[in-house]
């Protein structure tokens, strides 16, 4: 595929280094891991190897490292498997308002299910309040999940500073850390948690491979049953040219992470910096809260963003993705935009850049031309731009158009 | 997804503007939904010899607008009217079933410019012969296409 990449959040490309990690057991060493014959033996050391590997980093020993289909998975496990496994000490959760969908969904069901659920407001850059959390906790309450990076705008919540509140209640944290892996530091001590979700694709390895760090101690009930897999926690034949690809990516996004951090950070920066140049009448969402440094989530005043994206992709080649509901034809706005308080007229105007390892700066100069000169093309043809000069747009609607935006 | 027509009319909307001194402005939808269009008219002796429009809106709604607009001109008002979300649809090669409220967004705000356009020609309004609608269109309109009743809407991803 020939185009400028910028959806790095979504997915990203399998790195090279990783994928010559998992072709090993995918052809010579292919037994199964249960196995007691060489074959299995040779797949188990892979496993071992793989599971010292994630251990190393997240700064916990072996045992405590579930591998999974990915981070949706993994998010289940932790809220299902907790609620199960601790009936009897209550039926509460806690949760952010902004959870991904494998969170706040699963949340939802269990909902359903009669476990009591409250949803913790966040400020107008997306942040949770400590305090809050604090002030949510019950003596029924089981968990709190709070994401420790949100997909849509890059937010970083506070999570040390929950997790250490919540662990003091003698509650178990959960925090789904998938955005944050190869951009923030990953060690479970110091983030205070007690349960940590992990996706391989979204650092340079492969779709369908997760991981679901649990701390010793910690009650957790299986959802799939069957074999003695994963310390009895999660039956399945291991994955393990994933599972190898996984710890291979982790490692790497690791190793890299500062660097990239840095790189990364500095196109994204330029890249806001000449938007705000060549646009006017644009809001930077989350600008006044720590960010991930691969993402800019933008609402582009007047433009509906599904068609925007559309634009953009066919005339320059250019992948974006929108929070907007549109593209799933749901009259609803981005669930992570409304708990920040965004009027939902302009919340249709989201866009998501997340950039990654293979972009330049040459491509972020390109990308702010083709952004700016679609988004003037679609402008001229947009009523609500004609309504807020001509005066046909009610004073308040128009003021929320000069509140939120980023100068 | 969407058929060639859609992504044609998207790439390169036609009849995209607005009229200064329009015999009619019908306006439908709103930011909050995501969809919104307006719709400009000129009429001479009964039909239509200007169409414009501004849409906000996804692929779908920029696509309709532009149809509609081709749809509409030169059309006698009653013609106009007939213009309904199924014409265009079909038009269009079709659109995905999650998109079809764009259709009626774009007959509707079309309809409106027209009625705008007769709430000030009363006696044009009086003797205007409506369109007849087709047994078929009442019956889907009332119970959905196979009589399923309404397409179901799609849950976000």
């Amino acid at each position: 595929m020939k185009g400028i990449y910028l959806d790095h959040n979504a997915t990203t490309p399998v790195d090279p280094l990783v994928l010559e990690a998992m072709l090993p057991f995918l052809q010579e060493s292919f037994g199964n891991a249960s196995s007691i014959h060489a074959f299995g033996r040779e797949a188990a050391k892979g496993l071992t190897t793989a599971r010292e590997t994630v251990a190393g980093i997240l700064g916990c020993t072996a045992k405590e490292v579930l591998f999974t289909s990915g981070a949706t998975e993994s998010d289940n496990l932790a809220l299902r498997g907790v609620v199960s496994a601790n009936r009897k000490k209550g039926n509460h959760i806690v949760i952010s308002s902004i959870e991904h969908p494998a969170v706040l969904n699963t949340a939802q069901a269990l909902e359903k299910e009669g476990v009591q659920v409250t949803y913790l407001p966040v400020d107008s850059d997306g942040l949770v309040d400590p305090a809050q959390v604090k002030a949510a906790i019950r003596p029924e309450t089981i968990l709190v999940s709070v994401m420790y990076a949100n997909n849509e705008t890059g937010v970083i919540e506070p999570i040390a500073a929950i997790g250490r509140i919540v662990r003091e209640a003698g509650v178990l944290f959960h925090t789904d850390a998938v955005q944050a892996a190869g951009k923030l530091p990953l060690n479970v001590d110091e983030l205070q948690c007690d349960l940590m979700s992990l996706s391989g694709h979204k650092i340079y390895g492969p779709k369908g491979v997760g991981v679901l760090y649990v701390r010793k101690g910690v009650k957790l009930a299986p959802m799939i049953t069957g074999g003695h897999h994963e310390f009895n926690k999660r039956a399945g034949t291991e994955n393990v040219p994933s599972i190898a690809g996984f710890a291979k990516a982790l490692e790497l996004a690791e190793q890299r992470r500062k660097e990239d951090a840095r790189r990364i950070g500095e196109m994204r920066d330029a890249l806001e910096k000449r938007l705000l140049e060549l646009l006017p009448q644009i809001f930077i969402t989350a600008q006044g809260a720590p960010r991930l440094p691969n993402t800019s989530h933008l609402l582009l005043h007047f433009i509906e963003g599904e068609g925007f994206l559309m634009r953009l992709a066919l005339n320059h080649g250019i992948a974006v993705s929108t929070g907007s509901a549109c593209t799933s034809g749901t009259l609803g706005t981005s669930h992570v935009l409304d708990a920040m308080g965004l009027p939902k007229q302009l919340a249709n105007s989201g866009v998501r850049i997340s950039l990654g390892r293979g972009n330049t700066m040459e491509e972020m100069e390109l990308a702010a031309t083709a952004i700016a000169q679609e988004a003037r093309r679609l402008r001229d043809m947009s009523p609500l731009y004609d309504n807020y000069h001509n005066g046909r747009m009610a004073e308040e609607d128009r003021r929320q158009y000069d509140v939120w935006a980023s100068k | 997804m969407y058929s060639d027509k859609v992504m044609d009319h998207f790439t390169n909307p036609r009849n995209v503007g607005v009229i200064e001194n329009a015999d009619g402005i019908g306006e439908e939808g709103n930011p909050i939904c995501g969809d919104m269009m307006t719709f400009y008219i000129k009429v001479e002796d009964g039909r239509l010899t200007q169409v414009k429009y501004k849409t906000f809106g996804c692929g779908a709604a920029i696509a309709v607008s532009s149809m509609i607009s081709e749809m509409a001109l030169g059309k006698t008002l009653s013609e106009a009217l007939a213009i309904s979300n199924k014409s265009v649809a079909e038009e269009l090669d079709g659109l995905p079933p999650r998109k079809l409220h764009c259709s009626n967004l774009g007959a509707d705000a079309l309809h409106l410019a027209i009625q705008d356009y007769l709430s000030r020609h009363p006696q044009e309004a009086a003797s205007l012969k409506m369109p007849e609608r087709s047994r078929e269109d009442v019956y889907e309109e009332r119970f959905g296409r196979f009589g399923h009743g309404p397409a179901p809407t799609e849950k976000a991803d």
